[in-house]
């Protein structure tokens, strides 16, 4: 049974859907019995308090990680283990909350980087670099140009993405995820360590890589202001169970939430 | 057939057969792994604590010796009498010696090069390397020594036991040996595990930067570290040297003790001892019984190929702790 | 106003994406070329090519070759050595099955060889890093250099358990073996080596470069963008052998004309290591710098130190020149960790920004 392809999943089906999934390391439970969906052009956050296993969810999602229990349907296709490079194959991207650049490379070879699934000439034109070789190149780099245009980053494009400043990194990271134009893109903590400004930039970006390309988005985040403004639906976890799932309404409403980020006495 | 059999049944029907050959051959594999495991000491000291590679801890087994060797030839010639006393001066001297090593080593390659990439240490250490193996040569000359060993009052000859229907003989420098190593290895766990300086040795470590910031000196760690791997390096050549004799070519001899770090893991002192133990026998039971199949010297690669297999089932080594990426 | 890219407006991709998008770098590079065929040619002497010039564009290619490997994809070997050896005596090998075949040719076929003997070898990297593969690629350098003394089918069962060099001729021309002259060899293996260099830039500036970096950079994240590590590895592996491998056998048929096994012992794989250190790693450019340094440091040393009336017998110049390899290592280290390829860089930049200091 082939299963339908990302491509013909219509705009608000489920393009991932994560079945009582449970991690452990060890004796530490990182995640236990969570499930979720996400729906095909959506932004999804997933929220929580520090140490809820949001960062794990994402590496469970991307492969990273193997469950020890439950499962995880993505386009249709259930698995439960798969290597990295498998979910970036099927369409999964993804950025770091510690960037996780390749430092010694410039700015635009990262994110020409990202287009390598894409790029198929053979290893004899890779040669000569010439013919097929030469052509992919260029096409390439005038996909991976509309990524740096967008981002604005045209003018540090040709520096190594060691030396930038943190906020620039996070873009560029961005820029990476996004030219390999995934189905589904996973963002760590975009905003982290910003300030007010550039938190208002990414959230620009991130909007109009939801808008423009349709991407769907699963995110984490602190600011809650911002998740609020950004996501279509969020769910909360709070030691590595699922407490919530809604709309940013009715989540920022639920009792157990309030909880959580407020703490109770039991 | 006939090479399943002369691989799997052969060697062990020669093993049955003369068994005081096993032993002789089991002793010799001990003792060559016991200088293994005195050399990997010396890199495992430093690697726990500063987190370098020391690639030049086998040159410093050999830079030691010849140091003691040549500055004993100097206090000779300068009409030092008796022997033993321009020995035992010579010793101290390049105890001395050691301690100026570690010291320049910290001054002018460590100190630069605080918190750069573990690889960018790593490489400096094979400069240092090489500095070594000039430095030794200009100084001392080229050409291979003898170890002072009688002047030193180390032990001579050999005892001959009557076992398991033949003899077998044990080298009394080679007991020595086994001794001296087994006092050295007891002296650092005791050292690590129960002295102040053992404990902020192992908090430097784990990070440069937190062991800066709780006020242990990064310098005073290195000196001693280094100068503590200096003294197991002398006492590793003299051993070595008593053995055989003293020259460059044993950097090739050295470089097994990277198998045996390989084996043991990078920060286990008991991990070093238990590595060495297996590079050495394995090795020579592999040369005398499985050597003559392929042509003889398999020992220049068989520990390494003992290492590489090893490493593919247990990538971390045999006592160290398993590695959890993150992201 | 020598150098900057002023005024060079790139209307389209293909310009940029050009390994020299500047016109200066591409006026410098055919002067470099024109010294290289013509000038050097004319004018260099016999002990210049064979003691200076062919040597160092051997270890220049080997030295690329490691760099591939260490400079570019991250990983550490100390078995540059054998690997050469394996070209040089697979070469050996092929010219005697093959002897009217073009030498030129086996040469390069015979870095084939060592390519799939170095993919072997880097087969445990995908679970081995770092020193532990330093260490593991030890286990090649020496099963090799045994394979080297004990297998003598690979010298022809000579009593020597050397290899010597045949004669070999090219359109009439000796191009190998005692009647070939210093120029003729020197002209084969510049040809070599520019090619050679020129597909290893073109490699390195498109997308398998782009994967080896990524790869050395950070290799989880290289794995979550779709890089497949193993692969990759392999193919960087292979293709940093197939470098050491021609460089193997160039060595032995083009400049020593006969060689036993321990040219290619452990110490030829720190040589090579140490160019790469010096030279800096993961540039090209760097690996040349890096050769000259290290290779032509000693006769430097050997030449000039009678003419300033020190006259030094040669095994102090060898202790010596230790010495200094060792000092040169550790000063680079500190001063400038990116190697020689980075004081060159700056350089182009003060030129690019001259007369102005920034």
């Amino acid at each position: 049974m082939r299963a339908p392809t990302g491509d013909k999943i219509a705009a608000g089906e489920t393009i991932l859907a994560v079945e009582n999934v449970s991690l452990a390391f060890g004796g530490v439970k990182a995640i236990t019995d969570v499930s979720f969906d996400v729906r095909k052009g959506e932004i999804r956050a997933i929220i929580g308090p520090n140490g809820a296993g949001k960062t794990s969810m994402l590496n469970v999602i991307n492969g990273f990680y193997w469950p020890q229990h439950g499962r995880i349907m993505f386009k249709g296709e259930t698995r439960s283990k798969m290597r990295p490079h498998e979910a970036a194959t099927g369409g999964i991207a993804r950025t770091f909350q510690n960037v996780a650049l390749f430092r010694g490379m410039t700015a635009l070879d990262n994110i020409m980087a990202g287009r390598s699934l894409k790029m198929h000439s053979n290893f004899f034109w890779q040669l000569l670099r010439h013919g097929p070789a030469m052509t992919e190149e260029v096409a390439h780099r005038r996909k991976v140009e509309d990524i740096i245009e967008f981002l604005e980053i045209a003018h540090i494009r040709k520096i190594p993405v060691g030396v930038l400043p943190y906020g620039l990194q996070k873009r560029v990271e961005l820029g990476r995820a996004l030219a390999m134009e995934p189905d589904l893109l996973l963002l760590d903590e975009p905003m982290a360590g910003m300030n007010l400004e550039e938190k208002e930039d990414m959230s620009r970006y991130i909007l109009d890589v939801n808008n423009f390309y349709g991407t769907t988005i699963a995110l984490i985040e602190h600011d809650m202001g911002v998740v609020m403004d950004l996501s279509d639906r969020v769910v909360v976890l709070d030691y590595g169970r699922k407490i919530a799932d809604g709309t940013p309404d009715e989540v920022k409403r639920d009792k157990a939430v309030i909880d959580a980020y407020l703490g109770v006495a039991h | 057939m006939d090479l399943l059999y002369k691989i799997f049944i052969d060697p062990f029907m020669q093993m049955g057969q003369a068994p005081d050959l096993l032993v002789q051959t089991l002793w010799e594999g001990l003792v060559s792994g016991v200088l293994y495991a005195l050399i990997a000491l010396g890199f495992v000291l430093i690697f726990k604590a500063s987190g370098v590679f020391n690639f030049a801890q086998g040159i410093m087994v050999v830079f030691a010796a010849l140091t003691l060797v040549g500055l004993y030839a100097l206090l000779r010639r300068w009409g030092v009498a008796p022997g033993d006393l321009a020995a035992y001066l010579a010793l101290l001297l390049t105890i001395g010696v050691m301690f100026v090593l570690a010291v320049a080593v910290e001054r002018l390659v460590l100190r630069p090069l605080v918190n750069q990439p573990d690889i960018i240490l790593f490489m400096a250490t094979f400069g240092l390397t090489y500095l070594l193996i000039g430095l030794g040569q200009l100084v001392f000359g080229g050409e291979s020594k003898v170890m002072i060993a009688e002047d030193l009052h180390l032990p001579s000859g050999s005892i001959e036991v009557k076992m398991l229907g033949g003899f077998v003989n044990f080298q009394k420098i080679d007991i020595a040996a086994a001794v001296i190593a087994s006092v050295m290895v007891a002296g650092l766990a005791v050292f690590f595990q129960s002295t102040r300086i053992g404990r902020a040795l192992r908090a430097v470590a784990d990070s440069h930067r937190a062991a800066l910031s709780v006020g242990i000196s990064l310098e005073q760690i290195w000196i001693v570290v280094w100068f503590a791997a200096g003294i197991v390096a002398l006492a590793t050549g003299i051993m070595w040297g008593a053995r055989s004799e003293v020259s460059f070519a044993l950097e090739i001899i050295a470089l097994k003790a990277l198998p045996v770090l390989i084996l043991g893991g990078f920060t286990s002192i008991p991990g070093a001892i238990v590595g060495g133990l297996i590079i050495g026998i394995g090795e020579k039971l592999g040369e005398f019984y499985w050597g003559p199949l392929l042509g003889s010297g398999i020992e220049s690669w068989l520990a390494y190929v003992i290492a590489l297999l090893f490493l593919l089932y247990r990538p971390q080594g045999l006592f160290g702790e398993r590695i959890i990426e993150r992201i | 106003m020598l150098y900057r890219e002023a005024g060079q407006y790139k209307t389209n991709y293909a310009t940029d994406v050009a390994v020299f998008p500047l016109r200066e770098d591409r006026i410098g590079l055919a002067v470099i070329l024109l010294i290289g065929f013509v000038v050097l040619p004319l004018t260099a002497n016999e002990f210049m090519l064979q003691a200076v010039l062919i040597p160092f564009l051997v270890f220049a290619l080997a030295a690329i070759g490691l760099n591939i490997l260490t400079g570019y994809t991250g990983l550490v070997s100390l078995g540059t050595g054998a690997f050469m050896g394996v070209g040089a005596y697979a070469c050996y090998k092929l010219t005697t099955f093959f002897p009217q075949v073009n030498i030129i040719v086996l040469a390069i076929a015979s870095g084939l060889f060592s390519a799939a003997v170095g993919a072997l070898f880097g087969l445990p990297s995908l679970r081995i890093k770092g020193f532990y593969l330093a260490v593991a690629t030890l286990a090649a350098q020496f099963f090799l250099s045994w394979c080297f003394i004990r297998v003598p089918w690979l010298y022809n069962y000579n009593v020597s358990g050397a290899i010597e060099v045949p004669s070999r001729y090219v359109f009439g021309v000796p191009v190998t073996g005692a009647t070939a002259t210093p120029l003729t060899r020197y002209l084969v293996v510049l040809s070599i080596v520019v090619l050679m260099t020129w597909v290893a830039s073109n490699l390195v500036h498109g997308r398998i470069g782009r994967m080896w970096m990524a790869v050395r950079d950070m290799d989880l994240a290289a794995e979550l963008i779709g890089i497949r590590l193993l692969p990759t590895k392999l193919l960087a592996f292979a293709v940093s052998s197939f470098y050491c491998g021609v460089a193997g056998a160039l060595l032995v048929f083009f400049w020593y004309g006969g060689a036993e096994s321990a040219v290619f012992d452990v110490n030829q794989s720190f040589f090579i290591l140490f160019m790469v250190i010096v030279g800096g790693l993961g540039s090209l450019t760097g690996s040349f710098f890096g050769a000259a340094l290290i290779f032509i440091l000693p006769i430097a040393l050997r030449v000039l130190s009678p003419a300033v009336g020190l006259p030094l017998h040669p095994s102090t110049v060898e202790q010596l020149q230790f010495m200094i390899v060792g000092a040169l290592i550790i000063f680079f280290l500190i001063v400038e960790p990116n190697g020689l390829a980075r004081l060159w860089q700056i350089g182009k930049q003060k030129l690019r920004v001259w007369p102005f200091p920034y």
